[in-house]
């Protein structure tokens, strides 16, 4: 019963974290689908004009929907649990990922595209060689933006699409009038959420570390 | 055909504005052949068209008229045998001088430890030992050049293409890569085609110069400059010469 905690389940502990594992473990693997598509879709929408041309109208649409609008198809589609929360999460992530990867990818220094191609460089080497570098740090920011708000999409999922995990936790103890129980998984929300965003940071500025200095 | 290295024949360009569609001339017919190990230096007023030609010769651009040929071979595109540096250095910043040194040879795929080699040997050469595992953002403006320096020279081209390469130092770190410049000429004997808008510069260190005339660029007159190296800038030679081609540069050739 550590999923469906009844007032006689398991210890308050391991409820608690036994809910904040099954949260995160949906939130990093849809955080890992979106930056997955969402850098590979960047990637190509940013470097070649047609292909943005083509795609920027449907992801326009799309884009301004909220990811809670998606709830009842969410449900529709996946049922409950563990497939509508990580399809929410992708969601919610996947747009800012997408595009600063073609934000980052557009800005690409011409100079810098000159010089590789002076130096022999092929359309592929200057794809990947200076398009994809240079685009990085737009990337990391993208990366950084869509796993707060992945979180965010997952919690709001669970409260209603779900059975287990904080959101349905806190929103459970809500039920059952257990103030002090549903504060205390607002506050592992918080904390989770700040350590997912300070761990990125850390891993943006070792990837990162040749930035100038602000 | 010529024994020169490089030969630039009859390029025009012209530009059509997007809006209105009024037609820029950049360059009108300009021809020049450099010789091997020559280094010509193209001065004249900003906006005369000496990036656009020296951007056409590097093959980044393409002439309305006229062609490129290097050793009689024509120039249809960039290719790392004209290597090309720039004002504003344009180093990638995610990769430390000696990964900036290599990009070329990477690119041609020259193996791993030959490259590192290429880099120990250009690297020294541009005076940056001891500096291979900076990045960019740690060098100053002087050192970000001889960095770039390195870079075009490391895939050992036959040319090499300066646009205004020192026009964005101060005016003792530019006096010093001048001389650094010469002796690496020296040293490669590569033929070198110089843009600057110095007149100075371009006494002190080339074997020839063109002066551009704007809108259209055109050649105003070609100075030979005979001066034996090391040059002298309080020489009176030097002097005169660089008068001269000041007059010129600003309307009053002779």
């Amino acid at each position: 019963m550590l999923i469906a905690p009844g007032p006689a389940g398991l210890p308050w502990a391991g409820e608690l974290w036994g809910n904040t594992i099954i949260s995160l473990w949906r939130v990093l693997v849809g955080f890992a689908i979106a930056a997955i598509s969402g850098i590979l879709l960047g990637v190509v929408i940013g470097w070649w004009r047609n292909v943005r041309d083509l795609l920027e109208p449907i992801i326009e649409i799309l884009r301004p929907i909220p990811p809670l609008a998606w709830i009842p198809l969410a449900m529709l589609w996946f049922g409950l649990g563990f497939k509508p929360a990580v399809f929410l999460i992708w969601l919610g992530a996947f747009f800012p990922i997408l595009l600063n990867t073609v934000l980052g990818m557009e800005s690409t220094p011409k100079k810098l595209v000159e010089v590789a191609k002076t130096l022999g460089a092929n359309s592929g080497q200057i794809l990947f060689k200076v398009g994809v570098p240079s685009a990085a740090p737009s990337i990391m920011a993208g990366l950084r933006i869509g796993i707060g708000i992945g979180w965010m999409c997952l919690v709001a999922a669970e409260l209603t699409g779900s059975n287990s995990g904080l959101g349905y936790m806190i929103m459970y103890y809500y039920s059952t009038m257990e103030a002090a129980k549903t504060v205390a998984g607002m506050l592992m929300i918080g904390i989770v959420g700040f350590l997912m965003f300070t761990a990125l940071k850390k891993v943006e500025d070792k990837l990162l570390f040749w930035r100038v200095p602000p | 055909m010529s024994k020169a290295k490089l030969t630039i024949e009859h390029i025009s360009k012209s530009f059509s504005e997007k809006k209105g569609g009024k037609i820029t001339h950049a360059l009108q017919d300009f021809n020049l052949a450099v010789s091997p190990g020559e280094f010509v230096a193209i001065v004249g007023p900003s906006g005369c068209g000496k990036t656009t030609l020296l951007k056409i010769v590097a093959g980044l651009e393409v002439a309305s008229e006229g062609e490129v040929y290097l050793d009689n071979n024509k120039v249809t595109g960039p290719g790392p045998e004209r290597g090309l540096v720039f004002q504003d250095f344009a180093l990638f910043p995610w990769r430390d001088v000696t990964g900036n040194v290599v990009f070329g040879p990477e690119l041609l795929n020259v193996p791993a430890a030959e490259r590192i080699k290429i880099a120990e040997h250009y690297i020294r050469l541009v005076g940056l030992s001891g500096n291979e595992r900076k990045y960019p953002a740690e060098l100053s403006g002087g050192m970000k050049q001889r960095v770039a320096i390195a870079r075009a020279l490391a895939n050992d081209p036959e040319v090499l293409l300066m646009d205004e390469p020192f026009g964005s130092l101060d005016a003792q770190t530019r006096s010093q890569m001048q001389k650094e410049l010469l002796y690496i000429w020296q040293e490669n004997r590569k033929a070198v085609l110089f843009v600057t808008h110095s007149v100075e510069e371009a006494v002190y260190l080339s074997n020839r110069i063109v002066v551009l005339t704007g809108s259209p660029g055109t050649i105003k007159q070609v100075f030979p400059i005979d001066l034996s190296y090391p040059r002298s800038r309080s020489d009176h030679g030097f002097i005169s010469l660089r008068e001269k081609i000041t007059g010129c540069v600003s309307g009053n050739c002779r």
